[in-house]
């Protein structure tokens, strides 16, 4: 049997069992969309801009933990896509990205819509393939799945020059679907090591970040916290790892954590820090954090251990299969003192969020949400101070139910994010919380939302500005404001309807709580547009180059 | 694998002379011999601002290729073993300061005397 390369991709990506991919046509990946449009196993969603192929597959790929699919053409459509690819790379989400090149002999003559995809993507991917025949396709596209989800997992890239899509290869043999490689298991010594620095610890604290998520090893750390007595606390990347409302959890860490989470978090004797890389917002200045502990990091990647902090037992391996091995070697212990003090601390300096039950304020929009819906939806955010607030507060309940972007903090993510874990997940409803100055970063991909119907509730907090760079501005420059309020006040919901998608706006119901359950009860694409006051402040913060426990803002006895 | 020092150095390479005190050493890399190979691992030490102060490449056979980079022994070289080591066309990252000698000997060929 022969086949063209491009149709060989194809047949590849279904015995994958890929059965939704994103992007945009054009004129280097033709022969790709032709073999796909042949494809009755594959669905593909045509997005607006690459970028949005990009997020949607992220989307897919954070709802489901599967590896998502994207699709551009070569040139702008590469240089489109490259922003989602990165944003995967910081937040070890797996992705294959097959991009259309120009034609071989045409690469490196400057020819139309060329760009040398490969070297550009080589810092924001995992891995990255020029496939230079189609025969190579054969190993190129399973080994691209393969790495994607192995280990720690990430965003492959597959450049295939348009000869090479057009190209016969014999197909008589396939090879097998690429795989995660098998768990990585810790070395037991080392286990055994960092057991025993547990049972030590008086006052032993555990901190898990987005490869407890990765792993599915929230279970495992839950039991492992009950067993040592120990409080949980939660990177950015890591809500939802356990229920927000675990008697143990103590809620996000780091630049924008509660008071009570960054003070008990540096009276730990024992910090276990599981799928985490000690990142600048979390930690906060990192030769202040928990200076006094003794510190255990699990993560399959070896190069985080001792990278920012050096652990006095790192153990190499995947999250679940360390945590899982850890278990039974940790001794049941009852810390009440330690448990005692925490929740002291809880209570003395609890998270402020000002008009938490009024949705027309920015923390009301977020916690009646939370409290209008029943836990089974997927919570997607932009970025900004939305994103913030979301992660304070939203009433997480479990693993993937929490998408953002993270480590690049890229504005623009939450549409066809929202979009792709809608697709994904049809059985589940999608919020996506934004700021009018990240909608408006991927607006076009409202056309998306309303061709594919998906039922994505965008609730967007309008506060007519970039309000997180506002607050910094504020904070760090004096007050003195520049470039960072919106003069132009679009009216968002006839935006929307202008889509054919179904609008509300929350300033002009008399109802606003019902209007909003309104909204989230309706089945498809609907946006919700809610004004929001500009000069209302994300706390607390951690200043730039300050330590966690030098917190600005969010004490219990201010009320905005 | 990080492998210990079990590779024969180089025919040509000074058994004597080991150059301790430069705040050198040299990082031995089996690599795949493909196109993309070098930009991947020399785009990894530039964007983590870690210096190399030179570098030798050469095929050796079986679709290998040998990577000599000379680069400062300072305390990030670790990190950077790590790092080299999850490029997936990266077989073996090995250091081994006695390898500077060659880098010396280029340095007459190339024609600079040390002095700058």
């Amino acid at each position: 049997m022969h086949l063209t390369g491009a149709q060989l991709t194809v047949r590849l990506l279904e015995r994958q069992g890929i059965s939704l991919v994103a992007g945009i046509p054009g004129g280097a990946n033709l022969p790709l969309y032709d073999a796909l449009s042949q494809s009755r196993a594959i669905r593909h969603v045509l997005t607006r801009h690459e970028q949005g192929a990009g997020f949607l597959a992220q989307g897919m790929a954070r709802a489901t933990g599967k590896t998502g699919v994207c699709i551009a053409t070569s040139g702008p459509g590469v240089t489109n896509l490259l922003t989602a690819v990165a944003d995967a790379k910081l937040d070890s989400v797996p992705m294959v990205c097959l991009t259309g090149q120009v034609a071989s002999p045409l690469i490196g003559t400057d020819a139309f819509q060329e760009v040398d995809t490969y070297g550009m993507s080589i810092p924001i991917t995992k891995h990255n393939f020029l496939a230079r025949s189609a025969e190579e396709l054969l190993f190129i596209i399973p080994e691209a799945f393969r790495i994607a989800a192995s280990g720690r997992p990430g965003p492959v890239l597959v450049d295939i020059p348009r000869d090479v899509q057009l190209q016969m290869v014999d197909a008589t043999v396939l090879p097998e679907p690429g795989r995660a490689d098998t768990p990585l298991l810790p070395d037991p010594a080392e286990v055994a090591r960092a057991a025993r620095m547990i049972n030590e610890a008086e006052r032993p604290l555990l901190c898990l970040g987005g490869g407890v998520i990765h792993a599915g090893a929230g279970g495992a750390a839950l039991q492992l916290a009950r067993r040592a007595d120990m409080p949980v606390a939660a990177t950015f990347m890591g809500l939802g790892a356990v229920p927000t409302d675990d008697p143990r959890y103590l809620g996000m860490l780091g630049m924008h954590g509660a008071r009570a989470t960054n003070y008990v978090v540096a009276e730990c004797d024992c910090l276990i820090v599981a799928g985490a890389r000690f990142d600048d917002r979390a930690t906060g200045r990192a030769d202040s954090f928990c200076r006094d502990a003794r510190v255990i990091h699990v993560d399959v990647d070896q190069a985080e251990l001792n990278k920012i902090r050096c652990a006095d037992a790192p153990l190499r391996g995947d999250v679940l299969a360390t945590l899982s091995a850890l278990l039974p070697l940790v001794e049941e212990r009852d810390h009440a003192a330690w448990i005692g003090r925490v929740e002291e601390l809880k209570s003395e300096h609890p998270l402020v969020a000002p008009g938490a039950q009024d949705p027309r304020t920015p923390y009301g929009l977020v916690a009646c949400t939370g409290d209008l819906l029943d836990g089974s939806e997927i919570v997607v955010t932009d970025v900004g101070q939305h994103q913030m607030r979301t992660a304070q507060i939203y009433p997480f309940r479990r693993p993937r139910q929490w998408i953002s972007s993270g480590g690049l903090g890229t504005m623009g993510f939450g549409l066809p994010a929202a979009i792709g874990a809608a697709l994904a997940e049809p059985g589940r409803k999608v919020v996506c919380f934004s700021g009018d100055g990240s909608l408006l970063m991927n607006l076009q991909e409202l056309a998306t939302a309303a061709e594919t119907g998906a039922n994505v509730t965008i609730i967007l907090a309008n506060n007519q500005s970039l309000g997180l760079v506002r607050q910094l501005q504020d904070m760090l420059f004096e007050g003195r404001r520049y470039a960072t309020s919106f003069t132009c006040a679009p009216d968002f919901a006839a935006i929307a309807r202008g889509f054919g998608i179904k609008a509300f706006d929350l300033s002009l119901s008399h109802d606003p709580l019902q209007t909003l359950r309104t909204a989230l009860d309706y089945p498809g694409p609907v946006l919700v547009n809610a004004p929001v006051s500009a000069d209302a402040p994300v706390y607390p913060m951690v200043p730039p180059g300050a330590a966690n426990t030098e917190m600005i803002g969010g004490e219990r006895h201010v009320r905005a | 694998m990080f492998a210990p020092d079990s590779r024969p150095a180089p025919a040509d390479a000074p058994n004597t002379a080991v150059p301790q005190d430069t705040g050198f050493t040299v990082l031995d890399l089996i690599v795949s011999n493909h196109p993309g190979v070098m930009s991947h691992v020399c785009g990894l030490f530039s964007r983590r601002a870690f210096n190399v102060e030179a570098i030798l490449c050469m095929p050796v056979g079986d679709g290998l290729s040998r990577i000599l980079l000379l680069v400062p022994s300072e305390e990030r070289l670790t990190q950077m073993i790590a790092q080299a080591m999850k490029l997936r066309d990266v077989h073996e990252v090995r250091t081994d300061a006695s390898l500077a000698g060659i880098f010396d000997r280029l340095r007459k060929v190339v024609g600079w005397n040390g002095v700058s």
